[in-house]
């Protein structure tokens, strides 16, 4: 078997055909990989289509806070039934 | 066979490097946009005046608040070097022309769809805005509209006229 990695005539290392495409697959992966870091939250100017009504997980708020009452005064607990500032960005 | 170039690689990979944010003490970035009958307005063609910059959208509450409070400073300010830039962010332009025909704007309002603008500023809620003085400095960045900060920003925006 040849040696995987020889020297070029001009000095700098030079790897076989076979060893780069793995190289190139290697470096592939690695960015694919790098493409789940970049999964950014929006951005505060983007939440237009969060604030829509119907991205809403309840279909009436008036309801929803009668219930959140309710549920707050039997479990004797608050908060939690969503998320402060909804998808405005603004508070 | 050629080296792997992988250096340029990661250049490429690194390259997306996020742009600089306005905060107090730096210099506005630079923006040119145009207003709904195509007019550009832009920051440097502003140069020398008190400038302030509001990022607003439609579906932004606090934001038709902030509206009427605006006009009132536009008129109080007009003619002494005083300019408003409102910059919308919405994606579709209907919803930012809904807005505008509840709240209507005395003051210049440019569209900004892509975000750029918002991005170069760095904007961490909405509305945001941004006081820039004669020489283009941000000297006050106010997130969200709260009646109790107003009093305090338009004696800010005073000062900064009555200093020539």
């Amino acid at each position: 078997m040849t040696s995987t990695w020889r020297r070029s005539r001009r000095g700098s290392v030079r790897c076989s055909p076979r060893a780069e495409r793995a190289l190139i697959a290697a470096i592939c992966a690695v960015a694919a990989l790098a493409g789940c870091a970049t999964l950014d939250p929006p951005k505060p100017w983007e939440k237009g289509d969060l604030a829509r009504p119907s991205m809403r997980f309840d279909v009436d708020p008036l309801a929803s806070k009668a219930t959140q009452h309710i549920y707050q005064s039997k479990e004797g607990a608050a908060g939690g039934g969503a998320v402060g500032g909804g998808g405005c960005g603004c508070n | 066979m050629r080296p792997f170039p992988v250096p340029w690689l990661l250049a490429v990979l690194v390259g997306a490097a996020p742009a600089h944010a306005a905060r107090i003490g730096d210099s506005a970035p630079a923006f040119e946009l145009a207003m709904a009958d195509g007019r550009p307005v832009s920051l440097a063609s502003l140069r020398g005046n008190v400038v302030y910059v509001d990022f607003w959208a439609s579906w932004c509450v606090p934001c038709k608040r902030s509206f009427p409070w605006m006009n009132a400073l536009h008129d109080r300010h007009r003619g002494q070097g005083f300019a408003i830039v409102a910059i919308n962010v919405d994606k579709r332009r209907p919803d930012a022309e809904r807005f505008l025909r509840d709240v209507p704007a005395t003051f210049p309002v440019v569209f900004d769809a892509a975000g750029a603008t918002p991005a170069a500023f760095d904007v961490k809620g909405m509305p945001s805005s941004y006081l820039i003085d004669r020489n283009g400095i941000v000297v006050a960045v106010e997130e969200g509209f709260h009646d109790e900060h107003v009093a305090a920003l338009e004696a800010r925006i005073r000062a900064l006229l009555a200093a020539r």
